[in-house]
């Protein structure tokens, strides 16, 4: 496994004082959340700080961690030391909800089955204790025609399992998850008992995914409605022609009202995305003028001569 | 491959799926107390007329689960968290009128 320095991750000297921890942390946390960061690897980066962060606010993981000394640097190749966790008088500190998502160097070194993980008595007086494994939350990205078809996607998950001598390491398992045909930004898809194993006989945790929709070209998606920008030529807005309009099922007809205006709303009834009631597709113009040509420079002037027309008209009043 | 398991087929849980209070809040992994909180902060809202008969629409975990976290990871209280969520959608808004208009502005 791989040595994890927490306070090169938290931007801190290894002398920073709790409060330096905790304002530290506070900062990278704003700027890193997944739900409120725009930075692109916001997701890795705040499970790197949560981690961080699980160890050093609480003085008994960080006087610990402190122990294995200064000189290891981040990347290096660890292995814990035989008497890891000897000498300190632990109290389980309730780990955050990414804890199992965790790197394998945390869980080795803090996780459930370190000795920092284990409930304080358990193991004592024949007492068994069963607890839930714990629900994983993961993000899927979609794309807008498999929301719309339906599709399936890969997912990596990582869950800590004990390996026969005792270490903890991070087995990865891919799922492959059905997406159904309808699904909105920001719903939730459980998978039963796809979370982390439970501990002692206690049943497994959920697995919660969390759809996002990946950027589309075309469109933008609202709930179940569709919206997207169509070009249209001057004549055809003006004479009310009817246009080709993609869809996520298909290309469909739209008949333009004749005068249509640019930045105008039309409204495909049920050729949003699919569900008990069907979003709707907008179309909002976007009129568009033909290259210059000759040809529509002789037609532009025609229009100009004979079409009494001031655009502007409304300024001036 | 090895290692792929069998095509799993999970629960949609949109507006449709109404989760009695038990069950929200086993999704959620937290007391009814603190559902009870999110309630009277207007995060979200129930059906039904009191707690003992509370049942959600399955969307309303969406917008619990961000609330939970940002109390959780930022340290900040539920009103603090539910200011934060209703901007977090504003900005989604925003956003896509932003890209809408910007196609319409493009070429």
């Amino acid at each position: 496994m791989r040595y994890k320095d927490y306070y090169k991750v938290m931007g801190v000297s290894r002398d920073a004082s709790q409060e330096d921890v905790k304002r530290a942390y506070r900062k990278l946390a704003r700027k890193y959340h997944p739900d409120v960061s725009k930075e692109p690897d916001a997701e890795e980066k705040f499970k790197e700080l949560q981690e961080a962060h699980e160890v050093l606010k609480d003085p008994e993981k960080r006087a610990a961690y402190d122990q294995l000394g200064a000189d290891w640097r981040s990347g290096q190749d660890f292995r814990p030391p035989p008497d890891w966790g000897k000498g300190f008088e632990f109290s389980r500190s309730r780990s955050g909800a990414a804890a199992g998502e965790f790197s394998d160097f945390f869980s080795e070194l803090f996780g459930e089955h370190s000795p920092f993980g284990s409930p304080r008595g358990a193991g004592r007086g024949g007492q068994r204790f069963t607890t839930p494994g714990q629900d994983h939350v993961a993000r899927v990205e979609v794309d807008l025609e498999d929301a719309y078809r339906g599709g399936q996607r890969s997912i990596e998950l990582r869950s800590p399992e004990t390996t026969p001598d005792g270490h903890v390491v991070l087995k990865p398992r891919t799922l492959r998850v059905s997406i159904p045909p309808g699904v909105t930004e920001g719903q939730q898809i459980r998978l039963a008992g796809q979370g982390s194993p439970g501990f002692g006989g206690g049943p497994p945790g959920d697995l919660f995914l969390e759809v996002s929709f990946r950027r589309h070209p075309l469109f933008e998606a609202e709930g179940r409605n569709i919206t997207m920008t169509l070009p249209v030529a001057p004549w055809e807005a003006a004479l009310g022609e009817t246009v080709s309009v993609p869809t996520l099922g298909g290309p469909v007809d739209m008949k333009l009202p004749a005068g249509a205006r640019a930045g105008q709303k039309l409204r495909l009834r049920g050729r949003g995305l699919p569900g008990p009631t069907p979003g709707d597709q907008y179309v909002l113009l976007k009129i568009v003028l033909p290259p210059d040509s000759p040809r529509s420079r002789q037609i532009f002037e025609q229009m100009k001569r004979e079409v009494p027309f001031d655009p502007r008209a409304d300024l001036r009043r | 491959m090895s290692g792929i398991e069998r095509i799993l087929e999970g629960q949609m849980l949109d507006e449709n799926v109404l989760l009695e209070l038990p069950e929200f809040c086993a999704c959620l992994r937290v007391e009814p107390g603190w559902v009870g909180e999110l309630v009277a902060a207007g995060v979200i809202e129930p059906h039904g007329p009191s707690p003992d008969a509370w049942s959600f629409p399955a969307s309303a975990l969406a917008r619990a689960r961000v609330t939970v976290r940002l109390v959780e990871d930022l340290g900040v209280n539920l009103a603090g968290a539910a200011v934060i969520l209703d901007l977090i959608e504003h900005r989604r808004e925003l956003e896509r009128r932003l890209s809408l208009l910007e196609q319409m502005l493009e070429g």
